[in-house]
């Protein structure tokens, strides 16, 4: 490396061309080194996000193909016919469906002010010390209970509680049916949304709710009008994910529901959902037909859980684009 | 420059591979020793089933898996020929028998029968029903306790005013064949409105998922009546109804009144339903279960010693193997049951040998 004697500033550092040179030379060679392993992992990542769609394409197709027999036998009257009779080989999905629906979004509903409650609570009020701590823990422990516990907690603790609710308000008292299920389906999925919700909140920028304080605003109307427009579309998230979780549970409502494959007549009346229904037959069911008409179910809540999460998505966005 | 993280990022990848050229290929026959027996299927005898499999392993050095995957899912893996032996509540039909390969053997093991379990703590006495009033019950067409129906057949018994909650099976099983088959029988209506089967569309009640489902319903909600294995019924100590049989005689569900019912003559294929028997002291609803193997041993390059085996397990099951019912609440199989079964494993053959004679 000869010197030509000429000098570069590099910022106040004097350097000459030739250590400058050098210098380049030994990073181009790394970077040359490096350029084969930045290659490749690019490459995995790209394959492991293309082999994950792939997996849930190939999900979609196997319910689908395995769904046909059950699609060439009944069309389209399977998503309106109301019974399910494996031996006159009679099925239809809509007690199903109704069951689901019903039961995930009357528990979505009684959710949403508690989770919001919770989120505000530890995300505004109570942002550190003893007590956030541990109602933070309490709240994500629930969370991690599995669904065959809360079943059995369920069936043994909520239930007679409902059945004493359904003597006092004069109704037959079974204790187990679609409101059972929904009150357990809340306590299920509280977590999902509050953790979630006290993220997001958290989140808020210091300086709008100084400002909005300095303006004479109270903490209520901070709340109201800065922290909650603001984290609207992440409590969102957090309600769609409860939404999600509610309308896959099999275990816990299985346990609870009554599993009563007929359309439900009240709120308080025995019932069955998609996901139970096929943890329930599937394993003893024989014959084309009926193994297809389970597959087709579960094919059928497939599609509704990914139109929910697209229409969710959705009204994300258009929280996101109004703020 | 710390690549150890980074090169996490590779693992999907090599998982990924590994997993699909591991799939190419296909794997004809199980590739396990011939000391080493899979069978799958019924869940009811799976108790009895790990005791025996495992004093068998004990003595004589053969190792027997078995999975408890349900009578349907068994039937299916043998018809698939990816077991060596299947197990069922129900026997094979006669549609089932036809899809299989080659003719599929029925040895019976052992009895099983479905007490009717109710919670009525006003009714201090047993309770006593006769199969009409039964399947109304089921039908929902006699629904509280004091129903007129049912105070006859029980004169001296003072009957609450309660409602009748029904509780029946969620899942498909082997205990609501027995049970549906035996309304089928002894009711036309409940033939014509419900019919029979492992799953079925039950008019009214609440479902529960496995005997511990139903038990816990009916243990659980006052005025319940449900059907639970009658060995489940004896372990929790669940109040059972005497039920009457085809003779008049009200019979209460034991192990004794289980051996009795199948104390009738039986096909020569074992391939019969013992509901509603004609055994005088016999509790009405009875059935068997049976381990099924192909007739001919000799498909998919199984070798003599395999079929030698599987034929021996076989008869130490119904032989030395019945000792172990009894202590477990299952009921043992009656002599005429073990005589057809000799027969029967006498007929199992490894080509054009019989495979008893195989030394």
């Amino acid at each position: 490396m000869t010197d030509s004697g000429l000098e570069l500033t590099i910022g106040s550092k004097p350097y000459s061309v030739g250590a400058v040179n050098s210098r380049v030379r030994i990073e181009l060679k790394r970077i040359k080194k490096f350029r084969l392993f930045d290659w490749l992992f690019k490459k995995s990542l790209g394959f492991s996000s293309i082999l994950f769609v792939m997996i849930i394409i190939g999900i979609f197709l196997t319910l689908l193909i395995q769904s046909i027999p059950s699609i060439k036998e009944f069309g389209l009257s399977y998503y309106t016919h109301s019974t399910w009779n494996p031996v006159e080989r009679e099925f239809g999905s809509l007690p199903f469906l109704v069951g689901t629906v019903i039961t995930s979004f009357l528990a979505l509903i009684i959710t949403i002010p508690f989770s919001l409650s919770i989120s505000l609570f530890l995300g505004e009020y109570f942002r550190k010390g003893a007590p956030s701590t541990f109602l933070r823990n309490a709240v994500e422990i629930l969370g991690g209970i599995p669904s065959v516990i809360y079943g059995f907690w369920g069936l043994f603790f909520l239930v007679p509680i409902m059945r004493s609710l359904e003597v006092s308000l004069g109704l037959p008292s079974l204790g187990i049916g679609i409101f059972t299920t929904s009150i357990l389906l809340f306590i299920m999925i509280i977590p999902y949304s509050a953790s979630i919700g006290r993220e997001v909140i958290s989140m808020v920028p210091n300086h709008l709710k100084e400002a909005a304080y300095s303006l004479g605003a109270t903490k209520y109307e901070v709340i109201r009008s800065i922290v909650l427009p603001y984290a609207r579309s992440g409590i969102f998230a957090g309600i769609l994910l409860a939404l999600g979780r509610a309308l896959g549970e099999t275990m816990a409502v299985t346990m609870v529901i009554g599993n009563r494959n007929a359309l439900p007549t009240s709120i308080f009346s025995p019932a069955n959902t998609m996901a139970s229904v096929i943890a329930n037959e599937f394993t003893e069911a024989t014959g084309d037909v009926y193994v297809s008409s389970l597959i087709q179910i579960g094919l059928l809540l497939f599609v509704v859980t990914t139109i929910i999460n697209i229409a969710g998505k959705k009204i994300i966005k258009q929280f996101g684009k109004t703020q | 420059m710390n690549l150890s993280l980074t090169k996490l990022f590779f693992l999907p990848v090599l998982i990924a591979s590994m997993v699909l050229f591991s799939s190419c290929g296909k794997n004809d026959k199980t590739s396990s020793s011939d000391k080493e027996l899979l069978g799958a299927g019924a869940t009811f005898p799976y108790p009895l089933y790990s005791k025996m499999f495992d004093v068998y392993g004990k003595e004589k050095n053969v190792k027997v898996n078995y999975q408890s995957i349900g009578s349907g899912a068994g039937i299916q893996q043998l018809t698939s020929r990816t077991v060596d032996f299947g197990a069922s509540d129900a026997f094979m039909s006669d549609d089932e028998m036809s899809k299989a390969p080659a003719k599929v053997v029925h040895i019976p093991t052992c009895l099983g029968a479905v007490a009717i379990a109710y919670n009525v703590p006003e009714i201090t006495t047993t309770l006593k029903l006769t199969p009409e009033v039964l399947a109304l019950i089921f039908m929902g067409k006699i629904n509280k306790w004091n129903d007129e129906r049912i105070a006859k057949i029980n004169p001296d018994v003072k009957l609450p005013s309660t409602a009748i909650t029904v509780a029946h099976r969620s899942d498909g099983s082997g205990t609501s064949y027995i049970f549906t088959e035996y309304l089928t029988k002894v009711s036309e209506d409940w033939k014509k409105a419900v019919g029979t089967g492992k799953s079925v569309n039950w008019p009214v009640g609440l479902g529960g998922k496995g005997n511990e489902g139903v038990g816990a319903l009916v243990t659980q909600q006052p005025g319940c009546i449900g059907y639970v294995e009658l060995i489940y019924a004896l372990q929790n100590k669940m109040q059972t109804a005497q039920l009457q049989n085809k003779n008049g005689n009200f019979i209460t569900p034991s192990l004794k009144s289980t051996n009795e019912a199948a104390n009738v003559s039986l096909p020569e294929d074992t391939r019969v339903s013992l509901t509603n028997s004609d055994a005088d002291n016999g509790y009405p609803i009875v059935s068997f279960t049976w381990l099924l193997l192909y007739k001919d041993q000799n498909y998919n390059d199984r070798s003599e010693e395999k079929a030698k085996q599987i034929v021996k397990l076989l008869w130490w099951v119904t032989h030395e193997g019945q000792q172990y019912a009894e202590p477990l609440s299952y009921a043992s199989l009656p002599p005429e049951a073990v005589k057809k079964v000799e027969v029967l494993l006498n007929t199992v053959t490894y080509g054009d040998k019989k495979v008893l004679d195989i030394k």
